[in-house]
């Protein structure tokens, strides 16, 4: 909504979301005085009235019950990232006596540090450095070590199984049954241009060699 | 000249083959911005008197989203703002993000230093291998 113009009065007080207002409505001579005293009239009664309305939803209001708690998460969180190298806030937030005296150092030249002060200093503000982060872990040997532990533990379910589990394979899986299997398909001439009976040697009662 | 080369990296599909890393657009007409224009905009941000910290992190931090290393003139500014917030562990870090954004080019680290070694011992700000945080 803009309240440059003295016309547009009319159609802020008409809108519905003002529309319980109406009661206060400003005098009807403001379009006589100065234009800039009437504007600065026209914005601290319309801030008057949406502040009628902000007052209602005010924590003061309604005892400080509707503030929400700060959750962690959304407080500026530290993290190392390659992309990010500065991040939002210092890794050490609460600083030592001793950490603090080596930061009011850090205010003067940098040149009288020692190599552990400026180590220590960087410690501060973070938490790894580049190569600290990027550095690879060794974790793939446990994740390869595990999924061969895994593959073994069900090779020993499964062989458990069989033993305590199932019952016994069908008699058609006998040697004997097998035999005449492969007999019956034989002399029924199963698949005998390229199959098993054309490895079979008829006249030799064996396969061919 | 050697530095452009050095700051070239990969060049993407929507851009034009003369040098022109500017990251945030690209047109396929319209004014490129040109290299110099490039780094005097970043210099000048980081050469802000009053420049604060968010200013500082929020510039690195775009800086380095880029697809280039910055040129030594630029860095040379942002550790002078460093130097402003006496904030000697965001120098350092620095430093060690350019090393890493320079990857696979191992030329172009050592490279910047030497170009910004008057800086480094002006202003007392030791380069990462000098800390010994260049190794994990």
């Amino acid at each position: 909504m803009c309240f440059s113009t003295l016309n547009d009065l009319p159609t802020v007080l008409s809108s519905r979301s003002l529309a319980r207002f109406r009661r206060v409505r400003p005098p009807s001579s403001v379009a006589d005085r100065p234009r800039l005293k009437a504007e600065r009239m026209l914005a601290t009664r319309a801030f008057r009235l949406v502040g009628k309305r902000a007052l209602s939803t005010s924590v003061c209001l309604r005892g400080g019950h509707g503030v929400a708690k700060v959750e962690d998460y959304s407080l500026p969180a530290y993290f190392d990232r390659r992309e990010n190298p500065l991040p939002e806030i210092k890794y050490v937030q609460d600083l030592s006596a001793e950490q603090r005296s080596l930061k009011e150092k850090e205010k003067g030249s940098w040149t009288t540090l020692s190599i552990d002060e400026k180590v220590a200093l960087y410690r501060i503000s973070f938490k790894e450095s580049f190569a600290e982060m990027d550095k690879s872990s060794g974790e793939w040997k446990s994740v390869f070590a595990g999924i061969l532990f895994f593959i073994g533990f069900t090779g020993f379910v499964v062989l458990w199984q069989r033993k305590y589990v199932y019952g016994d394979v069908p008699h058609t899986f006998d040697p004997e049954y097998k035999q005449k299997e492969l007999q019956r398909m034989l002399d029924m001439r199963i698949n005998p241009v390229q199959g098993i009976s054309a490895k079979w040697d008829y006249e030799n009662n064996g396969w061919k060699k | 000249t050697q530095s452009s080369a050095v700051v070239e990296t990969i060049l993407s599909c929507c851009r034009p083959q003369y040098h022109s890393p500017l990251a945030a657009r690209c047109y396929s007409h319209g004014k490129q911005e040109t290299d110099e224009e490039f780094d005097a905009r970043w210099i000048t941000y980081f050469s802000k008197p009053d420049i604060d910290a968010w200013e500082l992190r929020k510039g690195m931090n775009t800086l380095i989203g880029y697809d280039l290393v910055p040129e030594p003139k630029i860095l040379d500014a942002a550790l002078r703002a460093c130097r402003r917030l006496n904030d000697l562990a965001s120098a350092i870090r620095i430093l060690e993000a350019v090393k890493d954004k320079a990857g696979p080019h191992k030329e172009i680290y050592p490279y910047v230093v030497q170009e910004l070694r008057p800086t480094l011992s002006e202003l007392g700000i030791p380069t990462p291998e000098e800390l010994g945080i260049d190794k994990a």
